[in-house]
């Protein structure tokens, strides 16, 4: 009894003493910026000793759930269990159609129904939480399928939606025609500029994309004569819907609408693409360059098309940004834009359609409802950008490959198309 | 008898990577429906070898061609893209296995299908018959491939999971994929066992005589070797010391040098 | 003439800066190949804690030069330590993963740091105390060059020198040297990798911490944001002169300073970003190697 305990003790009193350490090294290094708080304006000091206290009583549990994670990861055994969890999950609802139609059906009423069940400010935010599912979805096709890391995303938003803006300010340009415009506008940016900088290995790439996304911003906010400068435009005009004279509400419920279709098309596209001849490439590429070249695919043409369609996307929501508030400017536009939007991606699951609704909802959502929390919401979304990588770099949802059945040779079509859509 | 026709023919190849000549002057042919061997002690320029004539590097010297089967026409590889190169029949494999670890094994056949069809985001979005038909086709092909190398049970698996051997045999489907007349294969039988060598010896020939597909491969197995090659190339030192049938490179007193002074395992 | 000059040493102040954050990137992407991209926020950090200390040692009545190498041996100390940290937490985990996530837990790491900074003391323009008056010497050229000009020169020269000299001579900098040549060699040599990394992340992150403090003297106001836009510069200066290259990252960072203040003070300011991201661009796409680097071709 006695021999076995003690290597017990002495193991827990090592993982103590260590947790201890790793308590005690956060504590100086948060000492000055944490504790000593500057006053700007009157150059004047606190001291805020109990944050210290906090640091130091937060890192030290932390520190083993650190090390435990850790060593789940080395051994690989959690992360197994978990996937497995997720695809008899997956399994199960695609197995049984019954389970999967009812499921669909709730969805699709729920979601039909909601801004009739909720407020307008409650419709402009699920809107918004919209927007940001088209923007992941689209970033999704560049990022998650095709591999190629877009710092600068923000840029074909910013294209769509001053298309918009410009087009209605100097020609009353109305928001349907201008949405195939913006899109389109925002495509051919994409091409122009990945036609230089996708031969760019990975990490180059990333930065080359965020210059390009930063470059459009302060031109933006630098040519007043072209963009209006900071102060932006406003007066943009509201969707047309039949020439009906809508009220604010209306607008609010008809906009979701039009939002939700688009959702819906997106879901549909990207769906199919990432099962068909061009997404088996995107996938391919993003595996191994070198192979995916050496089985004939056009490694610059397949990276085109993946980045020319993603800044299309991204078109598309810049056109209903600039229908939604009415009124834009650069401020809208910055890197953090393009973070928050790579993190829903991150955090979701690359290349999992599911992945990437379930992160928007989760970092749209959850700041807008937890007001207290919205403060640390940057804080949180870099936290969790180096927690997923750390530990679960898949993300959230892990993407499931297209299932084909043979034997009986027909009808692999329709169970694939079934198994991807679940996915 | 008939002179057969050559299909690959490589003249005074060279390549420097910095100060280093990893290859130095080598002729190399291969003759429709041949299976030819290059070998030759590590490190001895043969990877690179492929990896010239495939694209993924640009030699610094020597004439590069093919003459596909059929068509009466002569191609210059040289400083064409390894993705042309392929169209244009020549397809290969990786010593270090390069699989698309995250796709599926039928998936990884089916992206070699790529350069033979047709569809694109148009047609992959509104799914019109045409697209269908072509989809469905390249999933038969694919599976078609699969089970000639025997993986039919695997298709559902991801490439990371099968075992070595098995990884082994999917790159070779996955080359065949594309419609090769010419398929070269590095080390293709490294990492397995007897059993495995045996049945891949089977394999490579039943490809050159069902496909008629020619062969060039790099092996360090002298048993699989010298059963299954008309002719051998020995390359050390970026150079070519030996060529002959695989009689004669036995008894060849250059080889015998070149090898001893290696840490060879047959 | 004298705008010339003014503009000249201008640039050469600003590429100076670049230089010392830009060699910690280069010396982090020499070795693992990793754009350090919370690189910017540490030199941030650096001049954040330079401000503290020199708000808090003020108190116990310490002024003039004396404060600011003390405060600026602080800040280097505290930036080299959440260097260290930082790579530990953040990159360590990610030796084996592919190429992209260390690249995006970087970013995370950025996002976060920044937001730390903000939270924890303020969003505003702090302003950082006049430490160093006017050095009588350069009364006569004091229209073309201020006396914190010529210390953020003068410094970022010894800096380099000296590490120069570590990499050629000393044992760890050999050491630095083989790993970033080739990483399985170095350790068949039994060298210490995580110690090499480890030692790479402290020395590049002091010398961003010694420019952000030597910036905060010169500017005289700082906020938790100023991390980002240098960081991205200071990369492309890193890219410019060919990255994994020392020397090239100080070429890279001098060239970019030039460009930025002839530009800005000859063509319109309003377009200072535009011209270094632009430059960045333009770099990456014909000449990706830089300027003394040399392309490598990747083995297959
Ligand atoms: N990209 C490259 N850059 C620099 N040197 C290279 C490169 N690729 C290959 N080499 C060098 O060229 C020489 C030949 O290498 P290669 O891989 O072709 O040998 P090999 O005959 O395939 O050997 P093995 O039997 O071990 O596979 C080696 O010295 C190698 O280090
Ligand atoms: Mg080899």
């Amino acid at each position: 009894m006695k021999a076995q305990s003690l290597p017990f003790i002495r193991r827990a009193a090592s993982e103590i003493f260590q947790s201890l350490l790793v308590s005690c090294w956060f504590m100086f290094l948060t000492f000055p910026i944490m504790v000593i708080k500057v006053n700007p304006l009157e150059r004047t000091i606190d001291w805020q000793w109990m944050r210290l206290v906090w640091i130091g009583l937060a890192v030290f549990p932390l520190s083993f759930v650190w090390r435990w994670l850790m060593k789940r990861k080395e051994h690989g055994g959690g992360q197994d269990g978990e996937d497995s969890w997720q695809k008899r999950l997956g399994e199960k609802i695609r197995a049984d159609r019954k389970i999967y139609t009812a499921l669909l059906a709730i969805l699709a009423v729920f979601v039909a129904a909601f801004p009739f069940m909720f407020s307008s400010y409650q419709t402009q935010i699920m809107i918004s939480a919209l927007m940001y599912v088209m923007l992941g979805l689209g970033l999704n096709i560049v990022v998650g399928l095709a591999g190629l890391l877009d710092l600068g995303y923000v840029a074909f938003y910013a294209v769509g939606a001053y298309s918009y803006a410009l087009l209605n300010h100097h020609f009353g340009l109305g928001f349907w025609p201008a949405l195939p415009l913006g899109a389109g506008l925002a495509a051919v940016c994409g091409i122009l500029l990945g036609f230089p900088v996708l031969r760019l290995r990975g990490d180059y790439l990333a930065i080359v994309t965020l210059g390009f996304g930063e470059i459009i911003r302060l031109v933006l906010e630098n040519w007043n004569a072209f963009s209006f400068g900071p102060s932006g435009i406003a007066g943009i005009s509201r969707p047309w819907f039949f020439g009906a004279d809508l009220s604010l509400g209306q607008h609010t419920v008809f906009l979701y609408f039009i939002v939700l279709i688009l959702v819906g098309f997106t879901i549909l596209v990207v769906n199919r693409l990432r099962n068909s001849r061009i997404g088996r490439a995107w996938i391919a590429l993003r595996e191994d360059e070198v192979a995916c070249q050496a089985m004939g695919i056009d490694k610059t043409r397949t990276k085109l098309t993946a980045f020319a369609l993603g800044a299309t996307w991204a078109g598309f929501v810049g056109c209903v940004f600039a229908a939604k508030t009415t009124f834009i400017n650069p401020a809208s536009f910055t890197f953090m834009e393009s973070a928050i939007i790579l993190s829903i991606v991150v955090l979701g699951g690359m290349g999992s359609i599911i992945g990437v609704i379930v992160g928007a909802m989760v970092l749209i959502l959850l700041p807008e409802y937890l007001r207290a929390f919205s403060e640390y919401r940057m804080l949180v979304f870099g936290a969790s950008m180096v927690l997923i990588m750390v530990f679960r770099p898949q993300g959230i949802i892990v993407g499931v490959r297209q299932h084909y059945r043979f034997g009986r040779k027909e009808s692999t079509e329709e169970q694939g198309e079934r198994d991807a859509a679940s996915a | 008898m008939r002179e057969m026709l050559q299909v690959l023919d490589i003249q005074q190849l060279t390549m420097d990577f910095g100060g280093l000549r990893a290859i130095d002057g080598v002729d190399l042919e291969v003759r429709q429906g041949e299976i030819v061997a290059l070998i030759g002690p590590n490190g001895a320029g043969k990877t690179t070898f492929f990896n010239c004539v495939t694209g993924v590097y640009e030699p610094t010297g020597g004439r590069m061609t093919v003459r596909p089967p059929g068509k009466n026409v002569a191609v210059r590889l040289n400083r064409l893209k390894p993705n042309i190169i392929t169209e244009h029949g020549l397809a290969r494999t990786f010593q270090n296995i390069r699989l698309f670890q995250n796709m599926t094994v039928l998936e990884n056949v089916m992206v070699a299908r790529h350069c033979r069809t047709r569809s694109g985001i148009l047609g992959a979005i509104f799914k019109n018959a045409g697209n269908r038909r072509e989809e469905q086709e390249i999933v038969d092909f694919s599976y078609g491939l699969l089970e000639k190398v025997g993986l039919q049970m695997h298709v559902n698996d991801l490439a990371r999971e099968l075992p070595y051997g098995a990884q082994r045999r999917l790159e070779i489907a996955r080359a065949l994929a594309t419609e090769p007349f010419l398929l070269l294969l590095d080390e293709p039988a490294a990492g397995m066992n007897p059993r495995e060598t045996s049945e891949l010896d089977a394999l490579i020939t039943r490809i050159r005589d069902d496909e008629g597909v020619s062969i060039l491969l790099i092996e360090h197995d002298m048993k699989l070797v010298m059963s299954i090659s008309q002719r051998i190339y020995v390359m050390d030192y970026g150079r070519l010391i030996a060529q002959g049938t695989p009689k004669e490179i036995a008894e060849n007193p250059n080889v015998i040098k070149a090898y001893l002074g290696e840490t060879f395992d047959a | 003439m004298d705008y010339f000059l003014e503009l000249f040493f201008g640039g050469l102040t600003r590429g100076s800066i670049y230089a010392l954050i830009a060699l910690g990137y280069t010396m982090v992407y020499g070795i693992i190949e990793l754009i350090n991209f919370a690189h910017g926020e540490i030199y941030m950090i650096g001049a954040f804690t330079a401000l503290i200390a020199a708000s808090a040692l003020s108190l116990l009545g310490l002024n003039g030069p004396a404060l600011l190498i003390l405060a600026g041996l602080i800040a280097v100390i505290y930036s080299a330590a959440y260097g260290y940290t930082i790579e530990k937490v953040a990159y360590k985990p990610l030796r084996k993963a592919q190429r992209l996530s260390p690249l995006i837990s970087a970013i995370g790491m950025s996002i976060f740091l920044q937001n730390y900074v903000l939270l924890a003391q303020t969003s505003d323009f702090l302003s950082f105390p006049t430490l160093v008056d006017e050095f009588a010497f350069m009364e006569p050229v004091s229209h073309i060059m201020r006396s914190s000009e010529l210390l953020i020169v003068a410094t970022t020269l010894v800096s380099t020198v000296l590490l120069t000299l570590f990499i050629k001579f000393s044992r760890m900098g050999k050491a630095m040297r083989a790993t970033a040549q080739d990483k399985t060699m170095a350790m068949l040599l039994g060298i210490n990798i995580n110690r090499v990394i480890s030692v790479t992340f402290i020395i590049g992150s002091g010398l961003a911490a010694i420019g952000g403090v030597l910036i905060s003297n010169h500017i005289g106001q700082i906020n938790f944001y100023i991390g980002f836009i240098a960081g991205i510069k200071a990369f492309t200066a890193a890219v410019l002169g060919g990255i994994g290259s020392v020397p090239g990252a100080v070429l890279g960072g001098l060239i970019l300073g030039w460009t930025e203040s002839f530009a800005t003070g000859y063509v319109s300011s309003d377009y200072e970003d535009v011209f270094a991201f632009g430059l960045l661009v333009f770099i990456l796409i014909f000449r990706p190697a830089g300027i003394l680097g040399r392309s490598t071709k990747d083995k297959v």
